[in-house]
C-alpha cells in the first residue's frame, strides 16, 4: 500500500468528476430536491412525519448516489483498458479501492452537508442529537455506497448491467431499514434478514440522532457501517485480479 | 549480445475452453522485434503473458531475467494495450501527471514523453476530443514515462494513416537506440520491413522467427506476406 498511489488516485478522480459539471450538479443538487420535495408531502399532514422520515432518507441518498457512480465509473474503468494498466504499473489493489473511497467519501461530505443544511436550517427538520453527527453518518452510509458499488461493478460487464444492481442490492435493503415498517414489527425472518443488511444500520443511527440521540448507540451503528463498508472492500480488492482468464 | 530480453518455453493458455496458445516458445532479443499475425491468432494473449496479466496455464514466461508479472518489473516494463488506456475525460497533461504519480517518476517526466510523441500542441485537450492518432499516442506517451526497459504494445498502428505510422515507427527505433527493447504486434504484414526482427505466428504457435531478409530467403519469397502463406501452405 502506498499513500502516494492512492491520493494519486483520488486527487485523479475528483479531477474527472469536477470536468464533469452536469454530474456534479446531480451529485449536489438532487438530495437537496428530494429532501424538499418529502418536507412538501408531509406539509399539510398533522404531526412530526418530516422529523421521523427525514433523518432515514437522509441516511439512503449518499449511499444509493455512491453505489450508482461507483458501480459506472469502476466498470468503465474495466473495460477502457486503464485498469489493466494500472494493474501492470506498481499500484496495489488497494490503493486503487481507498482513493476511489477517499474520492466519494470527500464528494458525499459536500454533499451531506448539503442536505444536512437544507433540511435543518431550511427545512426545520428537528433533530435531538448534535447536527454534525448527523454528518459523519451520512459520510459513512456513502462509503458503503462506494465500497458495495466497487464489490458490485466486479460483476457486472456492462453499464447495463451495472445499473440493474441497483434495483437487486439496494432496493431491498430500502424496503428492509425500517423507513416503512419498524424493522422490531417485521415477520421474524425479515427482521433478521434486515439485521444483515448494512442500511439498516445507518438508518437506525439517523433514526437515533433525530428522535432520542442516545450518542452512544449512534456510534455503535456507525461502527457497524463501517465494518460492513471494509468488508466489502476486502471483496473488492479480491475481485481485482492482475490475472485475468 | 546480452540475454534475450523475454524467453518464453512451452506456455500454455486455455481461454474459453479453447488452447488459445497451446504450447508457444520463443524470444524477443533487443531492438525492434514485430510479432505478426493475423487477427485472433493469439497475439494479444501473448502480450498479456509477458506484462503478467493473463492467467497462464503451464509454461515459463521471463521477461528481463525475473518470472513475468513480478513485482519488480511492473517499473521496467511498459504496456499499451489496444484500447488506448487513458481517461477521456482527462486532458493529456492530467493523464500524464496521474500515472507518473502512479509510477512514482519525476513531473518532468511528463514533458519528455509529450515531446516525444509530438502532442505538445495539444497537452490542455480533452483526450476524448482528440483524433485517434492523437489518442493512441497519448496512450504510448503513458508508457514511455517510466523508461522501460522493454515496452509491449499491442496494435499501436492500427487504423492510422501512413504518415503517422511512419512517425511512430520511426519514434519506436529511436526508443529502441536508447536501449530499450520494443515488441510490436500488428496484424498487418507490410510493417514487417520496419523490424529488426519478426516472429510470425498464426492459430497461437510461432511458424517463422528471424530477421525480414532471413524469412524471406528461407522461403524463397520477395515479401513477408508471401513467406507467411508459403510458410501456411508448406504446414498443410
Amino acid at each position: 500500500m502506498s499513500a502516494r498511489v492512492t491520493l494519486a488516485v483520488a486527487g485523479r478522480v475528483l479531477t474527472q468528476v469536477r470536468r464533469d459539471h452536469r454530474t456534479l450538479a446531480m451529485l449536489l443538487v438532487v438530495p437537496c430536491l428530494l429532501i424538499s420535495l418529502l418536507w412538501w408531502m408531509f406539509a399539510d399532514l398533522t404531526g412530526d412525519l418530516f422529523d421521523r422520515f427525514g433523518p432515514g432518507l437522509l441516511a439512503t441518498f449518499p449511499f444509493i448516489v455512491m453505489f450508482l457512480v461507483t458501480s459506472v465509473t469502476t466498470l468503465r474503468e474495466r473495460s477502457s483498458g486503464t485498469l489493466e494498466r494500472l494493474l501492470t504499473m506498481p499500484m496495489g489493489r488497494l490503493d486503487f479501492l481507498l482513493g476511489y473511497a477517499l474520492a466519494f467519501g470527500l464528494l458525499a461530505a459536500v454533499q451531506s452537508a448539503l442536505a444536512v443544511a437544507v433540511s435543518v436550517g431550511l427545512l426545520g427538520l428537528d433533530v435531538a442529537g448534535p447536527v454534525w453527527l448527523l454528518g459523519v453518518v451520512a459520510v459513512v452510509d456513502a462509503v458503503l455506497g462506494t465500497a458495495l458499488g466497487l464489490l458490485v461493478s466486479a460483476f457486472a460487464t456492462t453499464e447495463f448491467q451495472a445499473v440493474q444492481f441497483m434495483p437487486a442490492f439496494v432496493l431491498p435493503q430500502i424496503l428492509l431499514c425500517g423507513l416503512f415498517v419498524p424493522r422490531a414489527s417485521m415477520p421474524g425472518v425479515l427482521a433478521a434478514v434486515s439485521d444483515a443488511l448494512p442500511l439498516s444500520y445507518a438508518v437506525d443511527a439517523m433514526q437515533e440522532l433525530g428522535a432520542a440521540a442516545d450518542v452512544a448507540e449512534v456510534w455503535r451503528d456507525v461502527v457497524v457501517v463501517l465494518c460492513f463498508a471494509l468488508a466489502a472492500l476486502g471483496l473488492g480488492a479480491a475481485t481485482l485480479r492482475r490475472r485475468t482468464p | 549480445m546480452m540475454k534475450n530480453v523475454v524467453e518464453v518455453r512451452d506456455l500454455v493458455v486455455v481461454r474459453g475452453g479453447r488452447d488459445v496458445l497451446p504450447g508457444i516458445s520463443l524470444d524477443v532479443p533487443a531492438g525492434v522485434t514485430g510479432l505478426l499475425g493475423p487477427s485472433g491468432c493469439g497475439k494479444t494473449t501473448l502480450l498479456r503473458c509477458l506484462v503478467g496479466a493473463q492467467r497462464v496455464r503451464s509454461g515459463s514466461v521471463e521477461v528481463l531475467g525475473a518470472p513475468a508479472g513480478s513485482g519488480e518489473l511492473r517499473t521496467r516494463v511498459g504496456y499499451v494495450t489496444q484500447a488506448a488506456s487513458v481517461y477521456d475525460d482527462l486532458t493529456v497533461g492530467e493523464n500524464l501527471a496521474f500515472f507518473a504519480r502512479v509510477l512514482g517518476v519525476d513531473r518532468s517526466s511528463v514533458d519528455r514523453v509529450i515531446d516525444a510523441v509530438s502532442l505538445g500542441d495539444h497537452r490542455d485537450q480533452v483526450v476524448g476530443r482528440l483524433s485517434g492518432g492523437q489518442r493512441s499516442r497519448a496512450g504510448l506517451a503513458v508508457a514511455l514515462l517510466g523508461e522501460p526497459e522493454l515496452l509491449v504494445l499491442d496494435e499501436p498502428t492500427v487504423g492510422l494513416d501512413p504518415v503517422l505510422r511512419r512517425d511512430l515507427w520511426e519514434l519506436f527505433h529511436r526508443i529502441a537506440e536508447a536501449g530499450s527493447a520494443v515488441l510490436v504486434s500488428s496484424h498487418v504484414m507490410d510493417e514487417a520491413e520496419r523490424c529488426h526482427r519478426l516472429l510470425l505466428m498464426r492459430e497461437g504457435r510461432i511458424i517463422a522467427d528471424g530477421s525480414p531478409d532471413e524469412i524471406r530467403a528461407n522461403t524463397g519469397t520477395t515479401d513477408i506476406e508471401a513467406a507467411f502463406l508459403h510458410l501456411v501452405e508448406g504446414e498443410r
